[in-house]
């Protein structure tokens, strides 16, 4: 039974001989059950027809003679694909698509429909327990929906009723509610309004598509070109538009009811997107001649391997993810290791199949890791939150690095000659952008802090260096100078030409992500 | 006295950068520079060892960027990621004015085509530099070489062997003192 009303009966009416369907008809007389709209479309339309049809004697006077003297109002307004005041006038056959919902509300609130939803999701196999439906309907529907309205406000104020465009029920809305229960049965989970996990329908319908072109003429500032846009018309700046054109001024340019169309709107592929998932940890570097990223240039790769590869290869293949970005708290040149506890990273896992992990199998993804190579190694391997991750790239600009390095002098050394070094605090270096990263970097004087130093004799020329540094020191150029472009630097405090044979980073000062003992 | 021990591993120049040379520069016998070239396309101009300026004997008077009325090379101001606002430079543009204490006066050019992003200030407060470090402290400038024209930009330059080659056909033909 449908929940209407005595006075819904005119309302019916009018929008039946309009050209609305069924459901768009309970949708402008506000009723807001779920249930009602869940019924299937056959049996919705014979209850309404029905309905009408029953008019008391308040209804039969407003019915103009005309309508009356054409036979019974049932007739009138049958739905379906037949005969209307339209192919009395020549016109082409009543296609019975709905005026308001383009057909959203008819042909697509059925199993059929649901199923072939329910199959594209279980295609792409993914792992889910709850998923939120996503709809996109054409831009066009809100303009036929407000001149579906303004159609009917008329008759609403004549009868001194109220109908606030707010009471009426969305199409969006009354298609959720058809649709969610079919899916959730077709899938077993549940359909929430929020979710991990999201599947999209949506709705074209080319043969209205010029409805909203007059609304760029009345209220331009609403459609500002966009070059990455295909089309400036918006459902967000159709609904604006709506919002400031007078109801005089839109009942001029575009006809109320709307228009009757050929054709009902077409579905889009369903599409499905589970939302990314983060996975932290820190690595080792082992190898001198491993890059972070990999190193291609002009399509020709230019070392083997690197150290996102090897720790996204298998993260991929696990969580089945269409892709990845992979960011670290900083990063290290190809000849340089990463020692101690490692540096931070974090992947970004798109699109993941499959997202739900215990500890137990994170912890052996981290194995895994370990085991594919011995030019790395990771630890602290852990699911967390997208939010976490600003962590990191604090450790970036924030936080102090140690390192050690193994300097060559030109001029002969003993071990007194470089015990000076260690009592140096606070050095104060000011680095023009290094002529190696000049090339992608703006020329600019950065000011940094070597906040400690200290020294092991090795022999005559060489000896190891380690020092603590601010966050973005440069320290190959502090050691060799970069052309003088860097002061002070270690030549300079030891009045001859040194260099840096090689470069180790002892400890990356972040204390995040948290560690997890083995 | 000591002798300075030979390196026995690649400096950083020879690890990272190309020796280019153009020798006789804009006619001008001996006046030859060096552009050392960075694998990502960046150009440092320097004076090779061959130039007058670096013979035994000679000190410098001044340094001069102001290369004509309207331009000085200290005003050269670079912003941004891609150098906006270089002074572009095609080979014979000059860099500086270099004045020695006998009197001559040489004048250093660009060599090639690109964006000046800097030059070296620290000669002009110590033009010692110029002459004790000329391959490194001492360089002249830095340019950018637009990135189409990278790989051609040495095309007109001289290769270190084919340097080698000119100076040891110099020594050859010089004239007895």
């Amino acid at each position: 039974m449908l929940p209407l009303k005595e006075k819904d009966r005119p309302l019916a009416h009018k929008l039946l001989a309009a050209g609305c369907c069924a459901r768009c008809v309970l949708r402008f007389c506000c009723v807001g059950t779920p249930s009602s709209y869940c019924q299937s479309y056959e049996d919705t339309s014979r209850e309404l027809l029905a309905f009408v049809s029953d008019m008391g004697p308040k209804a039969q006077n407003d019915s103009s003679a005309e309508e009356q003297a054409e036979g019974p109002p049932s007739k009138k307004v049958k739905l379906g694909s037949c005969q209307s005041e339209g192919q009395a006038n020549g016109e082409e056959p009543d296609s019975g698509v709905c005026v308001a919902c383009l057909g959203v509300l008819q042909g697509f609130c059925s199993h059929d429909f649901s199923k072939k939803v329910s199959e594209a999701v279980k295609s792409e196999d993914y792992e889910f327990d709850n998923m939120v439906l996503f709809v996109s309907l054409p831009a066009q529907l809100s303009v036929r929906e407000h001149a579906c309205w303004l159609y009917v406000k008329k008759e609403v104020r004549e009868k001194s009723l109220c109908l606030n465009k707010d009471d009426v029920i969305q199409v969006k809305e009354a298609f959720k509610w058809t649709l969610q229960g079919m899916l959730s049965q077709e899938l077993a989970v549940p359909v929430v309004p929020k979710s991990q996990f999201e599947v999209g329908v949506g709705f074209v319908h080319p043969e209205t598509d010029v409805d909203c072109h007059f609304l760029a003429g009345t209220c331009s500032d609403c459609f500002k070109p966009t070059k990455n846009k295909e089309s400036v018309f918006t459902r967000m700046a159709v609904v604006k538009a709506l919002e400031k054109i007078s109801d005089d001024r839109f009942c001029r340019e575009y006809p109320c009811p709307p228009q009757r169309v050929k054709t009902a709107c077409a579905s889009l592929d369903t599409t499905c997107l589970h939302v990314s998932v983060f996975v932290a940890g820190r690595y080792n570097k082992f190898s001198r001649s491993l890059p972070q990223t990999p190193w291609v240039i002009d399509g020709e790769r230019r070392m083997e391997s690197s150290v996102e590869e090897l720790i996204t290869q298998p993260l991929l293949a696990a969580f089945k993810a269409d892709g990845f970005n992979f960011s670290s708290s900083g990063r290290e040149d190809v000849d340089v290791r990463t020692l101690g506890n490692g540096r931070p990273f974090a992947v970004e896992l798109l699109n993941p199949h499959r997202a739900k992990f215990n500890k137990m199998e994170v912890h052996l993804l981290q194995e895994e890791i370990n085991q594919s190579s011995d030019k790395i190694r990771v630890r602290d391997v852990q699911i967390v939150t997208r939010e976490a991750v600003a962590h990191m790239k604090e450790g970036e600009e924030e936080k102090t690095k140690s390192y050690s390095a193994l300097i060559w002098t030109q001029k002969s050394i003993v071990q007194n000659d470089i015990e000076f070094i260690s009592d140096i605090k606070e050095l104060k270096v000011a680095q023009k952008t290094p002529l190696r990263v000049l090339h992608r970097r703006p020329l600019a004087v950065r000011q940094r802090l070597i906040h400690t130093m200290s020294t092991r004799y090795l022999d005559p020329h060489h000896f190891y260096l380690h020092l603590r540094t601010q966050a973005g020191t440069y320290i190959k150029e502090f050691v060799h100078g970069d052309f003088g472009r860097t002061k002070p630097n270690l030549g300079e405090l030891m009045k001859t030409e040194v260099d840096i044979l090689e470069l180790d980073v002892e400890s990356v000062d972040v204390d995040w992500p948290p560690a997890i003992p083995e | 006295m000591e002798t300075p021990e030979r390196r026995d591993a690649p400096s950083v120049t020879d690890r990272y950068y190309t020796r280019w040379y153009k020798t006789d520069v804009k006619g001008k016998p001996r006046e030859d520079h060096c552009i050392l070239q960075h694998s990502n396309r960046i150009c440092v101009i320097t004076l090779a060892e061959s130039h007058p300026i670096l013979q035994k004997g000679r000190a410098v008077k001044s340094i001069n960027y102001q290369i004509s009325a309207g331009c000085s090379r200290l005003n050269n101001k670079v912003s941004g990621k891609s150098k906006r606002g270089g002074q572009f430079l095609t080979e014979l543009a000059p860099l500086c004015r270099i004045t020695c204490t006998d009197g001559v006066e040489y004048t250093i050019y660009s060599c090639i085509r690109g964006r000046l992003l800097e030059v070296n200030e620290d000669i002009l407060a110590q033009p010692s530099i110029l002459l004790e470090k000329p391959s490194t402290e001492g360089y002249i400038a830095v340019i950018l070489p637009k990135f189409d024209e990278s790989k051609r930009v040495t095309e007109g330059l001289l290769s270190r062997a084919e340097y080698e080659d000119v100076i040891s056909k110099r020594a050859t033909q010089q004239e007895p003192c």
